[in-house]
């Protein structure tokens, strides 16, 4: 039995613990706005936060993360303090029209939201540093960048 | 699904717009039902009490709801949100109640018009087939309410006007759609409708937000990866290593121990193993013993299918076009014969290929990204021994397709029929590729060799023979006969054979390979690797003229043309001319492709060796700008998308196993390769045209000939030879 902690609610798995996290997630929880893209920890479709930091969870396993924190997007808080980032992230998308197929934009989204608890005002270096690992085949980078600053300045 | 009960009924009212700008094969608005009673019979509580639904496009609830029928598979490119901006004009709608459903599969109503009677999206072609049928699908259901309130009110019909959903009269009566679509069902269907003139238009040519920006920041958008149904499998399928291969013998003894796998079966493609999740089913296929059959595999190395290519380009080929005399034009130059090589490319569309099969009693149900509806419903009833209307395609999101999605032989779909059939088990199927399966299986952009000879003399091009050596994509597919004349394919040759320079002697010849290696349209197709050639080749004739790159060609171009004026207007914004700085460089290219015309000024510098691209420029003109930051956005990501292309993506062979396998070794453009990209759209008062492809043929050409300006080096063939920089 694996015991995870996945948006607040405990989940108890009769899974092995080499399990990837992102199966789990999207087989076995129907949790499936964390995406499946490359399975090798090189695109970041995958992204959710554990215990406050981005991780790919494709190349995470279950067993390793029993006792910690796991977001996915779904799990986003929606309103109170903690909200505030994840909000401005996804208002400054949504403001911009970022997405297009918006097949990765999960896992961006999600990268996004740990710079900006990390840094709030990111330059564009910051930006193309932290987001590196967030391919986004539909070639959306410019809005990217520039809605992170739009949700920074919004935060400010 | 409403409107697909709907369309059981049969359609009364076919006669509407007859003989007005659209095919015939087409109804616009046809048959209506009081869909409420549907509602009931199917037991769907959540469904509106009555559903004014004039026609197959647009259902309007009595909560206001617009619900615009997509009949166009929503990839990225925006189409959603623009087939709905039609009609929400004509309608007098209030964008903020419109929404989209993807359209059944019914080809009798959906087709695509420029396809005849199928269902597809490619080309380019969605907004420009819908152009006028979306906006008389508005306009006659407008109509229908006004009649309906006319009624009503008791006023005459002109009086009343609609604004934001709102039906109005100066007596002080209003309504909103939802208050009467009751009645407004019941109005007959016009028999014509007048559109709007363009100087009314107040969503046409501004920026609506998307209608699917929400679901896709959100993670609640749903693909056809994130399916489920009850008692699904997933299958992964193991493929031969080589093209054209097939299964020799296998052994699953260890492959059905995996814990979760619950069959295993051969299809014509290879090995699927079905299990209760993808991890498991990836597992046993891990844990299969094949033994391969090569002897119809393409078994040959990348280096070796060139040198085949190298030696036909210098053998006469098929003609595909001829103006003068090319040879005589280049009596007694000094041209040295350029060659130009492109690669195989794979797709690699973010979400991976994917679809969800279920046996229906007398057909299937799918799942999917479908791009070619009418290719996919007839090719799994094929499978199926059954008729494509017994083939139900529920179409979703798709996570990008770069034509992968749209192949004639319906692959994947084909496949997981092939799975489904051959089970005992008959759960539903989720068939996956992996990241490794899309790189390594096939039916990418074809590799290409060209063979240019030009010249100039007194400031003009003197002569110029090309020779292009391809995989033809056409050849032996159902496009063949309007797509293949004489042996050439027109998708080998388009934007060579159909360049808008005036060049006086001028001929292109054809070389089309045979290999196992299957190939499909890339985004932009032919003109992917065309304009590169055409437009590297101009510029090498202007510097050896002496000339402007920009002044060059519009000396080939007609003064006051749509080719000149996004030339110019890339080139204006741009400060075309400007003193770079030293390694720095300006590149000018232009292309027409899919009905519309793209210049671009590529800004480059060579950093420590590094070619960076820091800038592009960007002038379009595809006719009305039906939202304008659509075509912002697609333009953008063209960008994105092709950069890579330029940089370093290669598919190439190793005694026929593909070499790439993921995104460490096909690696798409990252964040901080992007450059800046401001896009300018001309003005215009033409006919829509398509946008998804066009902004990514000039980009290579135009960094290329940056580069060139920064170092004085060519390059000629992609992706660029970095190392020749450094
Ligand atoms: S799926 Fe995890 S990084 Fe690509
Ligand atoms: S929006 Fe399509 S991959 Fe990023």
């Amino acid at each position: 039995m694996i015991t995870l902690n996945i948006n607040g609610k405990t989940h108890e798995l009769d899974v092995e613990p080499e399990m990837p996290l992102l199966w789990v997630l999207r087989d076995r929880l129907e949790l499936t706005g964390t995406k499946f893209g490359c399975g090798v920890a090189q695109c970041g479709a995958c992204t959710v936060h554990i215990d406050g930091e981005a991780h790919r969870s494709c190349s995470t396993m279950v067993g390793d993360v029993q006792d910690r924190e796991i977001v996915t997007i779904e799990g986003l808080p929606k309103d109170g303090p903690d909200s505030k980032v994840a909000l401005a992230v996804q208002a400054a998308w949504q403001k911009l029209d970022v997405v297009q197929c918006g097949y990765c934009q999960s896992g961006q989204i999600m990268s996004a939201i740990n710079l900006l608890t990390d840094n709030p005002t990111p330059t564009d270096d910051d930006i193309n540093a932290s987001m590196e690992g967030n391919i986004c085949r539909c070639g959306t980078y410019v809005r990217i960048r520039h809605a992170i600053h739009e949700a920074a300045k919004d935060l400010a | 699904m409403l409107i697909q009960k709907s369309q059981t009924i049969a359609p009364s009212r076919r006669s509407f717009l007859k003989g007005a700008a659209l095919s015939t094969s087409v109804f616009v608005l046809g048959s209506f039902v009081p869909l409420g009673r549907f509602a009931a019979a199917e037991g769907e509580a959540a469904a509106p009490a009555a559903v004014f639904d004039p026609n197959m496009f647009l259902r309007i609830g009595s909560d206001d709801s617009v619900v615009v029928l997509c009949k166009h598979l929503e990839m990225g490119q925006g189409v959603s949100t623009g087939l709905a901006t039609l009609v929400a004009e004509e309608l007098d709608a209030d964008w903020s109640k419109v929404g989209f459903d993807f359209a059944p599969n019914n080809p009798k109503v959906y087709n695509n018009l420029f396809f005849g009677p199928y269902i597809g999206t490619g080309g380019s072609t969605s907004m420009a087939n819908s152009w006028t049928q979306m906006r008389q699908v508005g306009a006659a259901a407008r109509s229908m309410f006004v009649a309906a309130a006319a009624k009503q009110w008791n006023v005459p019909a002109s009086e009343i006007t609609v604004l934001n959903g709102v039906l109005a009269h100066a007596s002080g009566k209003s309504a909103r759609f939802g208050e009467l679509v009751e009645v407004a069902m019941q109005e007959a269907v016009p028999t014509a409708v007048a559109l709007k003139d363009p100087k009314d238009w107040k969503y046409i040519g501004q920026q609506l937000p998307r209608l699917d920006s929400k679901g896709k920041t959100t993670g609640t958008a749903v693909f056809a990866i994130d399916i489920r149904r009850p008692g699904m499998l997933t299958a992964v399928v193991a493929r031969p290593p080589q093209f054209g291969g097939s299964v020799g013998s296998f052994d699953d003894g260890a492959a059905r121990k995996v814990p979760g796998v619950v069959e295993v079966v051969e299809v014509p493609s290879g090995v699927a193993v079905l299990a209760k999740d993808s991890w498991a089913a990836m597992r046993g296929r891990e844990a299969l013993k094949i033994s391969w059959k090569a002897d119809k595999a393409e078994t040959r190395s990348t280096d070796a299918i060139v040198a085949e290519y190298r030696d036909l380009a210098k053998t006469p080929g098929l003609p595909a076009a001829k103006k003068g005399d090319a040879a005589a034009g280049l009596a007694g130059s000094d041209s040295a014969e350029a060659e130009f090589l492109f690669p195989y490319l794979a797709h690699a569309p973010m979400e991976p290929m994917n679809c969800v099969i279920e046996l229906t009693a007398d057909g299937a149900e799918i799942w999917a990204g479908s791009q070619f509806q009418s290719i996919d419903d007839y090719a799994v009833s094929q499978v199926l021994g059954t008729t494509p209307d017994k083939i139900k395609i529920h179409t979703l999101l798709s996570g990008g397709s770069f034509g992968r999605r749209a192949n004639a032989s319906a692959d994947w779909v084909v496949e997981a029929a092939q799975i489904a059939k051959a089970m005992k088990t008959k759960a539903p199927v989720h068939l996956l590729w992996t990241r490794e399966d899309d790189i390594k299986g096939g039916f990418y952009r074809p590799m290409a060799l060209h063979r240019v000879k030009a010249d100039v003399k007194d400031g003009r091009v003197s002569g110029w023979q090309h020779t292009i050596v391809s995989k033809s994509i056409i050849t032996g597919t159902p496009f063949e006969p309007m797509m293949v004349k004489e042996g050439v394919d027109a998708t080998t040759v388009e934007g060579v054979a159909d360049t808008p320079y005036a060049i006086e002697n001028f001929s292109v010849e054809v070389h089309n390979v045979k290999t196992a290696v299957p190939v499909l349209w890339w985004r932009s197709v032919g003109h992917s690797h065309t304009a590169h050639v055409m437009e590297t080749t101009m510029d090498e004739l202007a510097h050896k003229a002496g000339a402007d790159p920009l002044a060059f060609r519009l000396a080939h171009l007609k003064d006051g043309s749509r080719e000149a004026g996004v030339l110019k207007l890339a080139a204006e914004k741009a400060g075309w001319g400007k003193e770079m700085p030293k390694g720095s460089g300006q590149g000018i290219a232009f292309h027409h492709s899919f009905g519309s015309y793209v210049g671009m000024v590529s800004e480059v510098s060579m950093v420590d060796g590094t070619l960076k691209v820091d800038k592009v420029i960007a002038a379009v003109d595809c006719g009305i700008a039906i939202n304008p930051d659509v075509i912002r956005a697609q333009v953008e990501g063209a960008i994105g998308f092709a950069l890579s292309a330029v940089l370093r993506n290669r598919v190439t062979l190793a005694e026929g196993v593909v070499e790439q396998s993921n995104f460490d070794d096909y690696e798409p453009t990252r964040i901080k390769e992007m450059p800046a990209v401001e896009v300018h759209i001309v003005k215009s008062a033409e006919a829509p045209t398509g946008i998804g492809e066009p902004g990514l043929p000039p980009l290579a050409p135009s960094i290329g000939n940056a580069v060139f300006s920064a170092t004085g080096k060519r390059m000629r063939s992609l992706p660029f030879d970095l190392g020749a920089l450094a």
